[in-house]
């Protein structure tokens, strides 16, 4: 037997009150039995792959760990994974963990979702838990369209898609997952990509250090039903003009090297744009500050593409938006039942069937 | 037989009381020997007003001071679903009837034998329950021209000669309430608002209501405003001297304490929801788990959130979801990490739950659906009840999804069909229906303060380690494999080493658990977690039929125990025979459910909906049982069902 590894993500004081392993842990020790049965080449293989070879870095106790899905490709997933799991059903998975969590605090608790999921028909649920601030972990799947269902739009498609259900092009205007989560209070919100395993497990580990609600965005391929959707922020050739990999402290700026662009505030409107970088405005680059206690710069920054185009111009900015300390409902929640007890004293169940108006009847 | 007495078995001893002992209370003293002092055996009060008079409040003061005493009592609430209605208006009258007697009863009464009306629309909707010769106290400051125009009095009713068949009290409550306050520094209207102090006075000393506990509780009450408490002290005590001096109440009545209704032992009032509350906390003290409830506000359920929420002490932890579905989806969440899961609600709340409660049936966890009913369809008649949702309980979801159904007959009985509910939920590992309803809810009576030690041991073993061992000689463990006399299967918490498992809503594989879509497998699973359920060890069903000659047998279930009790004993009392039972088990039905019913030439089932539970019996048992049906959102009235059994009975 090993030594405990010490982790400093399970000393974090997200994970305090869960118990940790006894060894190392390896990334086969995350794994099921079962077969895994998403379609050949789905994205949804690597999100697995590269949470699976995350999870030991936790060093968690691995009983102490709970993945809850709701309905849809992504929410197989904990069927993978050799921790306690639950699939639950559509859009609620949210409130399950919550109820979950916030009964046990000893626990990690893990939310998979998808775009559909989440966005549509768990909507009410993911803001609500965002503002409560629970500690869950969600990581939605986002990869624009309904897959299980075999391919009709979904709350994240682009205007005018053309699906089954909706052969002259959809009506509806998207959601931008991440102006919503900022929109409902989320205290960690965060964007990755399935392809990109080293950035995706970066993302994870800050999710998985920070105390409350964290929402990652994962942008997910689904190969038969909108292939390529995210290939422009993919592509070598591509990517490095369109995708920002955001860092905290650091000036925000990306494209290859003699085209250098970058994210700067126009002081007259207050939204942000990209520009070339020049010598003349290199020092007006906004600086990435993910810990603001005001939303208004993750918010800006979430508004610099609306999630749907991608290439022509547009970047998409990846990583941690926003990561601050609020509140944890079940924290809360927990310091009450002791307050309670403070103020009250222990229970005494004989004293409150009495109450304070009793008369007797003597045989 | 005076106004008092709207029922042969009523006594009456005229003239002065040989030994009547002074009330309780600090105003015993003041009764004055110039009064007569009647004995009756019981008497049915409602107080009526504007939904802003305070009547609820009223009513339960006086339900306070009656259960104190130590009478049987019964109670019914009965207000609008608007909290302030427009003002002197018919739908915005609240009122609140209480049935207190000398010997136990069962309902909250037929018929007031007295009634206070605050204002003419209170009058105006309430006139037509009292009998000829019931006695009215009316307010007539409030019996302007303008408010009596408003519910269509074209003249004054007190004084047109329309309510020559009652004996009217003309009482100017406020202006007396005013009088008496003059010097408390109140400005005009907050000391009109103690008006219905003034009346609740006046009513205790009527009545001969102990007062004690009506002063403390109004100086708790309005503890931190201490002016309002004196003021309203003050008009509850003027009320009170002003039945002992004024000429128009010449007459006080004395209903005994129902010392030889009750078994020896520590009584309090109690509602419906208050018992459900304290069912809950009992059922984790006795089961040693934590109690999880998630809860949506609805009318009228949402007393029952109100009460664990104030319990934390117990470990109670009261979740107030965003919706109905998020409520019972954290209370599952919270099942499978080892709580004692509840989630409280009414009709709609459940239509919305549905999908969680098949989920749960899936997963085959412990959790606690409670419906307070209310009339319906759809939003309804929140304020009053009903007994329609027994189908919905029964077959509301997609798929073959059984769930047990317990339901409480009496506002005490919550207490026990909680207990019983989380008996069920644990040791079978699924989710229950408590079938209550609005009127169980809001309405209350006597309650023996059980004993600790006497309730159930609901203690439960989670599984610890593996169950099954593969072909290989490995130990695994196995999510599905079943106790073989109950069909429950292992409650495994996260947290537990080694029995990391995964479970859904996708059929499963008996005994691992694993998706399956096997065909003869989900024929086998559907089978299974039906028998389960129909395997439930529920009591049996007892029958009340003293002479064993009865040919009928009434049949209920709910909360019309109390009228159909009544109902039967009025038949009797005239010499009819009637067998009564009333079912606590709606799913399954006790095992001798069918021989009973096959004893009986006739069976009437009375329900507050069209026929359901008659529906279930006819379908189940193929018996000729007969609907008796009302749906006007109030109780069975007892004299009502005792016609309906009569003239079963002269069909036999």
């Amino acid at each position: 037997m090993s030594e405990a590894v010490a982790s400093p993500l399970a000393s974090s004081t997200a994970l305090s009150l869960v118990p940790k392993a006894v060894g190392v842990q390896s990334m086969k020790d995350f794994k099921s039995d079962q077969e895994v049965r998403w379609c050949p080449g789905c994205g949804d293989y690597a999100i697995l792959a590269a949470v699976q070879s995350f999870m030991p870095e936790l060093g968690l106790a691995r009983e102490n760990v709970v993945f809850v899905s709701g309905i849809g490709c992504s929410s197989r997933f904990p069927y993978y994974m050799n921790t306690y799991g639950m699939h639950s059903i559509h859009g609620r998975a949210p409130a399950i963990a919550t109820g979950l969590a916030a009964s046990r605090r000893d626990l990690s608790v893990w939310v998979v979702t998808g775009d559909g999921d989440a966005l549509s028909i768990g909507g009410n649920h993911l803001i609500h838990a965002l503002r409560r601030n629970v500690n869950l972990k969600i990581l939605l799947f986002n990869n624009r369209i309904y897959g299980l269902t075999k391919g009709q739009y979904s709350p994240t498609s682009e205007v005018g898609k053309i699906t089954k259900s909706t052969p002259m092009g959809s009506l509806d205007a998207p959601f931008n997952p991440l102006s919503l989560a900022i929109g409902a209070e989320a205290s960690f919100v965060a964007r990755t990509i399935d392809s990109d395993r080293k950035h995706l497990q970066s993302v994870l580990r800050a999710a998985a250090a920070h105390e409350g609600t964290a929402l990652v965005e994962i942008y997910q391929n689904c190969n038969i039903f909108n292939d390529g959707a995210f290939d422009v922020l993919k592509d070598k050739s591509t990517a490095e003009s369109a995708l920002i990999r955001l860092e905290h402290g650091a000036p925000i700026r990306f494209g290859p090297e003699g085209a250098a662009r970058g994210v700067v505030r126009d002081p007259r409107t207050g939204d942000l744009a990209v520009v070339d970088v020049t010598p003349e405005n290199e020092a007006d680059l906004l600086v990435h500050d993910a810990h603001s206690p005001s939303p208004t710069h993750a918010f800006a920054l979430s508004r610099l593409t609306d999630g749907t185009a991608f290439g022509a111009g547009a970047a998409t900015p990846m990583g941690v938006f926003r990561d601050v300390a609020r509140p944890v409902y079940e924290t809360d929640m927990a310091e009450q039942l002791e307050s309670a007890v403070t103020r009250q004293g222990q229970g005494d169940l004989a004293k409150l069937l009495a109450g304070n108006d009793t008369w007797t009847v003597v045989g | 037989m005076t106004s008092q007495v709207s029922s042969p078995i009523n006594e009456e001893h005229e003239g002065p009381a040989p030994s009547l002992g002074a009330p309780v209370g600090a105003l015993g003293e003041q009764r004055t020997s110039g009064k007569q002092t009647r004995r009756l055996d019981r008497v049915i009060i409602r107080f009526a007003g504007d939904s802003g008079d305070g009547m609820q409040l009223t009513g339960d003061r006086f339900t306070s001071e009656t259960a104190s005493f130590g009478n049987d009592l019964s109670t019914l609430p009965n207000f609008p679903a608007e909290i302030r209605a427009p003002a002197g208006t018919l739908p915005g009258v609240s009122s609140f009837q209480l049935h207190f007697a000398d010997h136990d009863i069962l309902t909250p009464g037929d018929a007031p034998d007295v009634l206070v009306a605050m204002n003419p629309a209170a009058l105006k909707a309430n006139l037509a329950d009292v009998p000829r010769g019931g006695e009215i106290i009316v307010n007539t400051d409030e019996f302007t021209k303008r408010a009596m125009a408003k519910v269509g009095y074209g003249a004054n009713p007190l004084e047109d000669g329309s309510l020559e068949a009652y004996a009217v009290h003309p009482v100017p409550l406020t202006t007396l309430t005013l009088e008496a306050l003059k010097d408390s520094g109140l400005a005009r209207k907050d000391a009109e608002r103690a008006k219905n102090m003034f009346a609740l006075g006046l009513l205790s000393w009527m009545y001969h209501r102990p007062t004690e506990g009506t002063e403390s509780f109004l100086r708790k009450k309005f503890a931190k405003k201490p002016d309002i408490a004196e003021a309203n002290v003050a008009a509850f005590r003027a009320g009170w001297n002003f039945g002992e001096t004024t000429e128009d109440f010449a007459v006080s009545y004395e209903v005994a304490p129902a010392t030889s209704a009750f078994p020896a032992g520590t009584y309090r009032n109690i509602s419906g929801n208050l018992a459900l509350a304290y069912g809950l906390i009992a059922s984790s003290s006795r089961s040693g788990l934590p109690l999880f409830l998630g809860s949506y506000p609805i009318t009228p359920a949402s007393d029952i959130l109100h009460e664990l929420s104030r319990h934390k002490n117990f470990g109670v932890r009261t979740f107030q979801a965003e919706d109905e579905i998020a409520a019972i989806g954290a209370a599952l969440g919270a099942a499978f990490g080892g709580s004692l899961a509840v989630t409280t609600t009414s009709g709609p709340g459940v239509a919305l739950k549905s999908e969680t409660i098949g989920l749960a049936v899936s997963l085959e966890l412990p959790l606690l659906v409670v419906d307070i009913q209310r009339g319906g369809p759809s939003t309804g008649m929140p304020t009053k009840t009903e007994q329609a949702d027994l189908l919905q309980a029964m077959y509301g979801r997609n798929g073959e999804a059984p769930v047990p159904i317990v339901a409480p007959a009496t506002p005490a009985e919550c207490f026990t069909a909680a207990l019983e509910a989380a008996r069920i939920a644990v040791a079978y590992r699924t989710p229950v229906m408590l079938l209550s309803d609005g009127y169980l809810a809001n309405g209350s009576e006597p309650w023996r303060v059980p004993d600790v030690d006497e309730l159930p041991d609901l203690h439960v073993e989670f599984a610890s380690g593996p169950n099954h061992t593969a072909a290989d000689g490995t130990e695994t463990f196995w999510p599905y494999l079943r106790d073989p006399e109950t069909l429950a299967r292992p409650w495994a918490v996260p947290g537990t080493p080694g029995l990391e498992h995964r479970i859904g809503g996708i059929e499963k594989q008996d005994g691992t658990g694993n998706i399956s879509y096997d065909p003869a497998n989900h024929d086998f699973m559907v089978r299974t977690r039906q028998a389960k359920i129909d395997g439930i060890t529920v009591p049996d069903i007892e029958v009340d039929d003293p002479s064993g000659a009865a040919r009928t047998l009434v049949l209920g279930w709910g909360s019309t125990y109390g009228p159909i009790t009544a109902a039967v004993r009025r038949i009797r009392r005239e010499g009819g025979l009637v067998a009564q039972a009333h079912l606590r088990h709606l799913n399954p039905f006790p095992a001798n459910l069918g021989s009973v019913l096959a004893g009986y030439d006739k069976v009437l089932v009375p329900e507050m909906n069209l026929g359901q539970l008659a529906h279930l019996i006819r379908a189940k048992y193929l018996v000729d049982a007969r609907s008796y049906t009302q749906v006007t959102g109030l109780p069975f009235k007892a004299e009502q069902l005792a016609q309906a059994i009569a003239k079963e009975n002269a069909d036999v």
